[in-house]
């Protein structure tokens, strides 16, 4: 992954726009954030191969970025992004990394499924 | 002297952060470990540093790394579950016990190492350590082999009192940093705070302070 260019992002958006696409959302602060007393509350949450069309999807801020996908009844958003990858399987992988580079949160689309 | 040790864990690295200088003990002096490895650790955090893994890509690179990992310590037989990261205590426990119990009536071991249900911190070593205590259970006493549980909620020596088995594993603590080392992804993060082997500051009540020095486990007594 490198750091987020919006321009580049932005257009890998575009292109899974009105589509069925597959989304990999998630967000943590590490299994053991209480037990290390990095944190009072140990939270995370992710949702894996939920199927979603939007018709609206931007990437905004100056890093780190936010993104919003508009869908049918809803939204799907992210916060705290600060890398990108395309890769060769046409996915776009997005994630917000702390300083000790682990990950924090992760949006990722993809036009198969994701592996279990 | 056991005959056949059987480590049942969630992750990839587990086996080594909690055990490893055991097992390599183990290994060393002959004694076959088998390590029953729940998942591959696909969810988590730790990436590298600086980063080189993204959350798709990590599932096979920790493969790899446990790979290397258990030649570091002597594992020469792996078993992997093929669960996912942070979903083994939502699954069916007696689905999961049938696979477990089956594969102890095929390793026969005398040792198993898992985690002790409800003082492992993480909810898949919880569950995964609940589920191999009912297994081991499930057989008669004669055939019923000792369990060395891990634990390290931070209360667990209040609720459990002190670990009865403290091995000193500071004459295999260069397999044990090695197979750290082999973890890149999720020990690169902890490394510099261990220096040529040494723990910088010794004094610090962090986790990672007696970690080449000392391994600890309870033996679970079966009601």
């Amino acid at each position: 992954m490198e750091p987020i260019n919006k321009s580049i992002v932005q257009s890998a958006l575009d292109g899974f726009l009105n589509r069925d696409v597959y989304l990999h959302l998630e967000t943590t602060n590490g299994a053991y954030a209480v037990h290390r007393k990095e944190s009072n509350m140990t939270v995370g949450a992710y949702i894996r191969n939920g199927r979603i069309c939007f018709e609206r999807g931007i990437i905004t801020g100056e890093g780190p970025y936010r993104v919003g996908l508009k869908i049918d009844l809803g939204w799907v958003y992210a916060e705290g992004l600060t890398d990108f990858e395309t890769d060769q399987e046409g996915r776009l992988l997005l994630a917000g990394h702390d300083q000790d580079g682990r990950l924090a949160v992760a949006l990722e689309l993809s036009l198969s499924p994701f592996e279990l | 002297m056991e005959q056949h040790v059987l480590v049942v864990f969630p992750h990839p690295d587990d086996e080594t952060f909690g055990c490893g200088g055991t097992i390599a003990q183990f290994t060393k002096s002959g004694v076959p470990v088998t390590y029953v490895c729940g998942t591959m650790g696909q969810m988590g955090r730790n990436m590298g540093r600086p980063f080189f893994a993204n959350r798709e890509s990590l599932p096979s690179i920790r493969e790899a790394e446990l790979e290397k990992a258990c030649q570091a310590i002597g594992i020469q037989h792996l078993i992997k579950l093929g669960l996912r990261d942070k979903t083994i205590e939502f699954e069916d426990p007696e689905q999961l016990t049938d696979r477990v119990e089956q594969i102890l009536k095929e390793v026969r071991p005398s040792l198993v190492i898992t985690h002790y249900p409800g003082y492992a911190v993480h909810p898949d070593h919880n569950a995964l350590g609940d589920v191999t205590i009912r297994a081991v259970s499930r057989l008669s006493v004669r055939e019923r082999p000792i369990v060395y549980a891990h634990a390290f909620a931070l209360d667990c020596q209040d609720i459990l009192g002190a670990p009865d088995i403290i091995n000193d594993i500071s004459a295999v603590s260069e397999m044990k940093l090695a197979a750290i080392r082999a973890h890149r992804s999720q020990s690169q993060v902890i490394l510099p705070r261990l220096g040529n082997g040494q723990f910088k500051n010794p004094s610090s009540k962090n986790s990672y302070s007696h970690m080449l020095k000392r391994e600890s486990f309870w033996t679970y007594h079966f009601s």
